[in-house]
């Protein structure tokens, strides 16, 4: 069972629905025994960083998540999600992230020029880093397939821990992997068959 | 590379596809679950269900056919019509909606789009608006083109932005059903005053007047239509690779068994 981990930020209901139509069992829950029991969990996640980490803490879910991820359970962290992963994050103040990843969130606005509209939203193709081996998650998946991204702020400095990007400007941080834990700042229940196998790569990890 | 977005708008009232030639004298279309899933299957970027029901029993049909339409298809899904509150906004992001489309509600009550970006963020609030030429300015128009507010169309949408509208979605009411292609002027007055992606709405009647958008104004977004699609007169899968083929980036399918 994939327990989606449910502290009030999100919407839930796409992703249920995507484990559903590839035949995986996946539960928006906040429950600790069915989050320790599970043997994988999706961390979701919308809107400010600030305000999601805050929520995460209060529900419980910070802890419990990252003694999870500690413990080798897979975990996936989807646009927002991912970025809670991140070590820390410069949108609006300063908010310490749960530093499952290397690396930090920073406003990509800046670097990407003047003509880019943000925030960066709608398909765009992923490429993969030449110096290392595909991840697994990206199984059947090749480069210059697209998906869905919405984001204003990005995954910076993650080093190796860096499995796909996609160009907007610059090489902005598409997907990210530490060990048992893994980052998508696209949304993969919102990219069409391409979104649906990555889910399954991960359901069968 | 961003690829640019072929939006279909499915007008829905009383639970069937509904599209009018300048909003008037509607048409029945077709059932919008199976019409969301085959534009889905044919290379839909995205997808925006308007509600344009008055009736609470409308309401809840249409929420119901958003549900079941959501269930199905796993690409971005809009719904507008009807929303003029944060209420609004929970009741059709519950239903499976990922973006909330605000038009007169907000001219209404503007604060709707402070308090909905606050609660789910500036990229779930599409402020859309619907304008036309009055005395050589563009004004903002309501219930289809029919009211003058008297609002200045580039002001509102400045304002819109800077409250937290995440995109725009303009439809030109001097274009709308006319077939003979998309407000480009309007459009490149819009897209050069706001950091927000833009979506072009109003006039499609061929492939090559997305080819024209795209050209002519290549910081666009996204094209949307209703009945070109609706009607089969412009296929989204022969429209995308028109638009490959004229080099305009898009996002084509990989045919794909065994997901």
């Amino acid at each position: 069972m994939i327990a989606i981990i449910d502290y009030g930020v999100g919407n839930l209901f796409s992703l249920t629905s995507s484990f559903r139509e590839i035949g995986k069992e996946a539960v928006p829950t906040r429950d600790e025994k069915l989050i320790r029991t599970a043997d994988r969990l999706i961390l979701p996640g919308v809107g400010a960083f600030g305000d999601a980490a805050r929520k995460l803490r209060e529900s419980g879910m910070f802890d419990l998540v990252r003694e999870e991820a500690e413990r080798g359970k897979p975990v996936l962290g989807i646009c927002l999600g991912m970025q809670l992963l991140f070590e820390r994050s410069f949108e609006y103040g300063e908010y310490e992230g749960l530093g499952l990843v290397k690396g930090e969130v920073r406003p990509f606005e800046p670097l990407v020029g003047e003509k880019l509209d943000i925030p960066h939203i709608g398909w765009n193709a992923l490429s993969f880093p030449k110096e290392r081996e595909k991840s697994p998650v990206f199984c059947g998946i090749e480069e210059g397939d697209c998906v869905y991204f919405v984001h204003s702020y990005a995954g910076f400095d993650c080093d190796d821990s860096l499995i796909a990007w996609t160009e907007y400007g610059i090489p902005l941080t598409a997907a990210v992997q530490q060990e048992n834990v893994y980052g998508m700042q696209f949304h993969p229940e919102k990219s069409g068959s391409i979104g649906l196998r990555i889910l399954k790569n991960f359901a069968e990890l | 590379m961003i690829t640019k977005r072929i939006i279909p708008c499915l007008d829905v009232k009383d639970g069937r596809v509904v599209k009018g030639v300048n909003f008037e004298g509607l048409r029945d279309v077709s059932d919008p679950v199976a019409l969301a899933a085959m534009y889905s299957e044919a290379g839909a970027d995205e997808l925006v269900f308007y509600d344009i029901t008055a009736s609470a029993e409308g309401r809840k049909l249409f929420t119901d056919i958003l549900t079941r339409a959501a269930e199905r298809i796993f690409i971005p899904l809009t719904v507008g019509g009807g929303i003029s509150t944060v209420e609004d906004f929970d009741r059709v992001l519950k239903c499976g909606a990922d973006k909330v489309s605000v038009n007169s509600g907000a001219i209404k009550n503007p604060s709707v789009i402070n308090e909905a970006a606050e609660k789910y963020g500036n990229q779930c609030v599409v402020l859309s608006v619907d304008a036309k030429r009055v005395d050589g300015s563009y004004h903002v128009f309501l219930n289809g083109g029919r009211v003058d507010t008297g609002m200045d169309a580039l002001e509102w949408i400045r304002e819109g932005v800077s409250r937290g509208a995440g995109e725009i979605v303009l439809n030109s009411i001097d274009t709308d059903g006319v077939k003979q292609g998309f407000d480009l002027e309007m459009l490149a007055a819009v897209n050069a005053l706001v950091k927000v992606p833009v979506i072009a709405s109003g006039g499609a009647g061929s492939a090559e007047d997305f080819v024209k958008l795209f050209r002519e104004i290549p910081d666009i977004s996204a094209g949307l239509a209703a009945s070109i699609f609706h009607f089969g007169e412009v296929k989204i899968d022969a429209l995308k690779e028109k638009l490959f083929a004229e080099g305009i980036p898009v996002r084509l399918l990989r045919e794909r068994q065994n997901v």
